[in-house]
C-alpha cells in the first residue's frame, strides 16, 4: 500500500502536469486553489484525475473546506 | 421533410450520412435557458421529418467544460425575484410542462439515440442524457444531481428515468448526497455504456450510430418501445413535487446564495 507521503508526492505532480503549474511551485500546504489558479468546475477535473489514478472514488463533500494538498492526499490515503 | 439542418445560438443540428448530431454550444456550460427550451422545441418539431431520412440521433456538446451543467439557475433567480409566489408556482409548471414534452418526445424517438458526454454532466444536463438510448463518456465525465443542495429536487424527468434505468440504491446515491459521480463509476453500476479516453466520446459515438445502421429500422424501433417504456405517472409527480418545493423560501435562499458566490466551490455542498 501507498505510503502518505508517496500519495502526497502523486498527488503534487499530478496537479502540476494537469493544470501546466511548475511543480516547485505547489506546496504541500498552500492553498491549491490560489496554487493552481483553478475554480470549482476545474476542482472537479482534479478530482476525476485523483479517482482515476488512485482507483478510488472520493465523494465531493468529503472535498469541502480542503484547500491544501496534505489534507487532500489524507482523504485520499483513506481509501486505498 | 423537417430542417436537416440548423443553427441556433444555443444549439445545432445537422443531418448527414442517416445521422443526426445535436450540438449544444451555449457558453459558459450550455445551462439550459428559456432559449434553449425553445431551440430545443424547434428541433422536436423537426423530429418527424427527420426520423423519415435518419436512423440515430447522437447529442453532445461543442464546449469544452463540459456536456451540461444544468438550468439557469440565474435565469430561474430573476424569474422568482420578477414574480410574486403564485406567479411563480404557475410559470414553473408551464415552463415544466414544455421541458417534459421535449425530454419525452426525445425519449421516445424511434432513432436510437446517444449521449456523447465529457466533463461536467450536471442536473438537466444529466437529465438530458438520460433520455438517450446510450450514454458514451469520455474518462473526464462526472455525473451529478445537485439540485438538493438548492432545496430543489431534479425537475426535468431525471428521477424516473434514472429509476427506470438503474437500481433505487443508486438513485438515492446520486439524489440524497448531491455528490458527484465520475465514469468508472457511472459504468460499474450501468450508466454509461462505454468510457473512452478525454476528447473521443463524439468519434466513439459515431461508430456505435454507424454500427445501428445496419439494423432494421423497423425492428430497432420497436425493441427501443419494448425496453424503454416512458414512465408517465412518475413524471407527472415529480412535476408536482418540483413546483411544490419551489415555492419555499430555503429555495431562493439557496438560488440567492448560489448566483451571488464568488468563492471557488459554489458546485460543492
Amino acid at each position: 500500500m501507498e505510503t502518505a507521503e508517496k500519495t502526497l508526492d502523486e498527488i503534487l505532480t499530478l496537479a502540476a502536469d494537469h493544470f501546466k503549474v511548475p511543480r516547485e511551485k505547489l506546496s504541500p500546504d498552500g492553498d491549491f486553489f490560489k496554487a493552481l489558479g483553478i475554480d470549482s468546475l476545474q476542482t472537479l477535473d482534479l478530482l476525476t484525475k485523483l479517482e482515476n489514478h488512485f482507483r478510488v472514488e472520493l465523494p465531493d463533500y468529503e472535498l469541502q473546506g480542503v484547500t491544501d494538498f496534505r489534507t487532500l492526499a489524507a482523504k485520499i490515503q483513506a481509501r486505498l | 421533410m423537417g430542417e436537416t439542418q440548423f443553427q441556433g445560438q444555443t444549439l445545432s443540428w445537422n443531418l448527414k450520412d442517416g445521422v443526426v448530431e445535436l450540438a449544444l454550444h451555449r457558453e459558459p456550460l450550455n445551462q439550459i435557458s428559456s432559449l434553449t427550451l425553445e431551440e430545443l422545441e424547434k428541433f422536436v418539431a423537426a423530429l418527424d421529418g427527420l426520423n423519415r431520412e435518419a436512423h440515430a440521433l447522437i447529442l453532445h456538446s461543442r464546449l469544452k467544460a463540459g456536456f451540461c451543467a444544468g438550468a439557469d439557475l440565474r435565469e430561474l433567480y430573476q424569474w422568482i425575484q420578477q414574480y410574486g409566489q403564485v406567479e411563480v408556482g404557475k410559470h414553473a409548471r408551464e415552463y415544466l410542462e414544455r421541458i417534459h414534452s421535449v425530454m419525452n418526445a426525445l425519449d421516445a424517438c424511434p432513432l436510437i439515440t446517444i449521449a456523447a458526454v465529457h466533463g461536467v454532466t450536471f442536473g438537466g444536463g444529466f437529465e438530458l442524457a438520460l433520455t438517450t438510448d446510450l450514454i458514451i463518456a469520455d474518462k473526464m465525465a462526472r455525473f451529478c444531481f445537485p439540485e438538493l443542495r438548492l432545496g430543489l429536487i431534479p425537475g426535468y424527468g431525471g428521477i424516473p428515468r434514472l429509476k427506470r434505468d438503474l437500481g433505487n440504491a443508486a438513485v438515492r446515491d446520486l439524489l440524497l448526497t448531491g455528490r458527484s459521480w465520475n465514469t468508472t463509476k457511472a459504468q460499474q453500476i450501468g450508466l454509461v455504456s462505454q468510457v473512452v479516453s478525454e476528447g473521443e466520446a463524439l468519434r466513439a459515438a459515431r461508430a456505435t450510430a454507424t454500427q445501428m445502421g445496419k439494423f432494421d429500422r423497423t425492428t430497432a424501433a420497436t425493441a427501443k418501445r419494448f425496453v424503454k417504456p416512458i414512465p408517465h405517472e412518475d413524471l407527472r409527480r415529480e412535476i408536482d413535487i418540483f413546483c411544490d418545493l419551489l415555492l419555499r423560501p430555503a429555495v431562493q435562499a439557496g438560488l440567492k446564495k448560489f448566483v451571488e458566490s464568488t468563492g471557488a466551490q459554489p458546485y460543492l455542498p
